[in-house]
């Protein structure tokens, strides 16, 4: 893997920050977009913009072609059986609240139970709080390792009969952390209950099968994997997807509309209503071309040593605490003595140097941690480890600056 | 940028007011005037407590946690405030936000003191935020107690 040549696919990369060459590390928040990408946006906007499925004439057909061409991509990039199991959304978000509603609401009743982790982002949170204050259900955690990661013992004793749904995320946003999907998918079918997967973190890093995997439900959205916002995925069984009422109705998912009823077009269709987002689903498309081009299994032997790589970097400055397990998706999440993670982002900004600080969407774990906030260095397949050099450097000086200061 | 200009947020007296903040705890009183207030996308937290009396704050406190503009911020306004009157105290917060703005403000009579430490934030519009959000509590504040007396 060429990372120079791979940069030169991302045109904004190339600039300068305050000064300094642009080091961008927090991919995990968002991705930047290679040149392809942004070149099937323009080109559908510029050439063949219309809507899809309806109207029969020739710029229609193109659009649909390429609307359902992506979709077409989406299945084999994550090895689902049908593109009818294939569902675009507006994101992670959306897929899970989608599920949540759904599936969520129409499946459990009082005292059924909810089985999450602690390390879950909001998105993966809030929506299964909601559900289970709507319908009596109960939530439960799976506790937590030290390292903060889980063990399938804890998933086995803390899944009972009760036990209707399992959410989880594929990789940690915060710590790094990568789940047992596979073997927890077996325990949680051992109960009868469903698993859904938070794949925010994991598509656009690791070679993702849902199939192999055994997930019932799994959501991932663009916008991280090099493709654009507004454009995210909700994979289904299709026989979950096919029990479930559409979470909104409307336009383009009706079969056959009368008076005072209406009937549902087939999946995926009939979970899709309104227009949808057709230039993203074309811009998803060509992020999936672009990462396949490179191999995700080649991109992820990269993260992996970039994530070695920095997590040695940073163990060699003073005062910095690291969190999260040592086998790690490609993110360093840490803190810095007594400077607050945003006065250390601020100071790294002004090197040119682009982190997250804050609580990550994850506050609960942020509770588990014991801190309010943390700053996260995140990777992808452009970053370098000259960059993280330029990390390593850029916190010795933020180390020097408040020593100075305080 | 260079450290010059982190020098222009991260002022000697910023540091001081971060390190040593000045009326962090609690008021004793029984009728004080408790506001709660959030940045939620950074996480930061502020409790604020005042004692007003007869239109004029007569003590204020404040707990809580975040970065070192605006705990430091916080530690000045509370300094700032305590001995004005509640349309002074108002009038004040409007002068800050102004100041954040990066735009031109009149003292107007009051004493900013170290509070004219923080006009650099105004360069970094990604911490205004942190630095407002103790002025946004104490008008949250002042405006609650306003309407339960009305």
């Amino acid at each position: 893997m060429n990372i120079s040549d791979i940069r030169k696919h991302f045109p904004i990369l190339d600039q300068e920050v305050n000064g300094h060459p642009l080091v961008y590390l927090d991919s995990a928040a968002t991705s930047q977009k290679p040149i392809s990408v942004i070149e099937a946006i323009d080109r559908y906007y510029r050439e063949y913009n219309s809507n899809v499925h309806r109207g029969v004439h020739t710029l229609g057909t193109k659009a649909t072609d390429g609307y359902e061409g992506a979709r077409e991509k989406v299945r084999r990039f994550i090895g689902a059986a049908s593109t009818e199991e294939v569902i675009f959304t507006r994101g992670t978000t959306t897929a899970i609240n989608m599920v949540a509603h759904s599936y969520g609401r129409a499946n459990l009743s009082e005292g059924d139970e909810i089985l999450l982790t602690p390390m879950e982002h909001h998105a993966n949170l809030i929506p299964w709080q909601q559900a289970a204050k709507a319908t009596g259900a109960v939530l439960k955690y799976v506790p937590m390792q030290p390292d903060g990661t889980i063990c399938l013992e804890d998933v086995k004793e803390m899944i009972t009969p009760q036990t209707k749904i399992v959410a989880m995320a594929h990789v940690s946003n915060v710590l790094g952390t990568i789940n047992p999907i596979k073997e927890v998918a077996e325990v949680v079918h051992q109960q009868d209950a469903i698993l859904l997967v938070d794949g925010a973190q994991s598509t656009p890093h690791l070679s993702v099968n849902v199939t192999d995997l055994g997930a019932d439900f799994y959501a991932f959205s663009g916008h991280k994997m090099v493709g654009p916002t507004g454009i995210g995925v909700l994979y289904g069984k299709k026989e979950l997807l096919e029990n479930m009422e559409p979470f909104e109705t409307g336009g383009e998912m009706i079969d056959f509309v009368d008076y005072y009823d209406a009937s549902w077009k087939e999946l995926p269709w009939k979970l899709e209503a309104g227009t949808p987002v057709i230039a993203g689903a074309i811009g998803l498309g060509a992020a999936i071309d672009f990462l396949n081009d490179i191999g995700m299994e080649n991109i992820h032997a990269h993260e992996e040593e970039l994530a070695d790589y920095a997590q040695q970097a940073l163990s060699e400055i003073g005062d910095l605490t690291i969190y999260g397990p040592k086998e790690r998706a490609g993110l360093v999440t840490f803190n810095m003595g007594d400077v607050h993670p945003h006065d250390v982002a601020t100071v790294l900004d002004a090197e040119g140097i682009a982190v997250r600080a804050g609580h990550h969407c994850a506050q609960p774990l942020m509770k588990w941690l014991g801190v309010s906030a943390t700053a996260r260095a995140s990777f992808y397949l452009y970053n370098t480890k000259e960059e993280i050099d330029a990390l390593a450097a850029g916190l010795k000086k933020t180390k020097e600056y408040f020593g100075h200061v305080f | 940028m260079s450290f010059n200009n982190l020098d222009q947020l991260y002022r000697q007296v910023i540091m001081d007011h971060y390190k040593n903040p000045r009326n962090r705890g609690e008021l004793d009183q029984e009728d004080k005037l408790i506001v709660n207030m959030n940045n939620p996308t950074c996480g930061d937290r502020i409790q604020l407590q005042l004692q007003v009396e007869d239109e004029k704050i007569t003590d204020a406190k404040f707990t809580g946690e975040g970065c070192s503009i605006s705990m430091s911020s916080a530690s000045m306004m509370t300094d700032a405030i305590k001995g004005l009157s509640v349309d002074e105290a108002v009038r004040m917060s409007h002068i800050f936000s102004e100041m954040m703005q990066g735009d031109d403000y009149d003292e107007d009579n009051l004493e900013l003191g170290d509070i004219e430490a923080l006009q650099g934030v105004s360069k970094f519009p990604a911490r205004i935020k942190c630095a407002t959000l103790a002025w946004k509590a104490m008008e949250k504040g002042l405006k609650e107690e306003d309407q339960t007396k009305h």
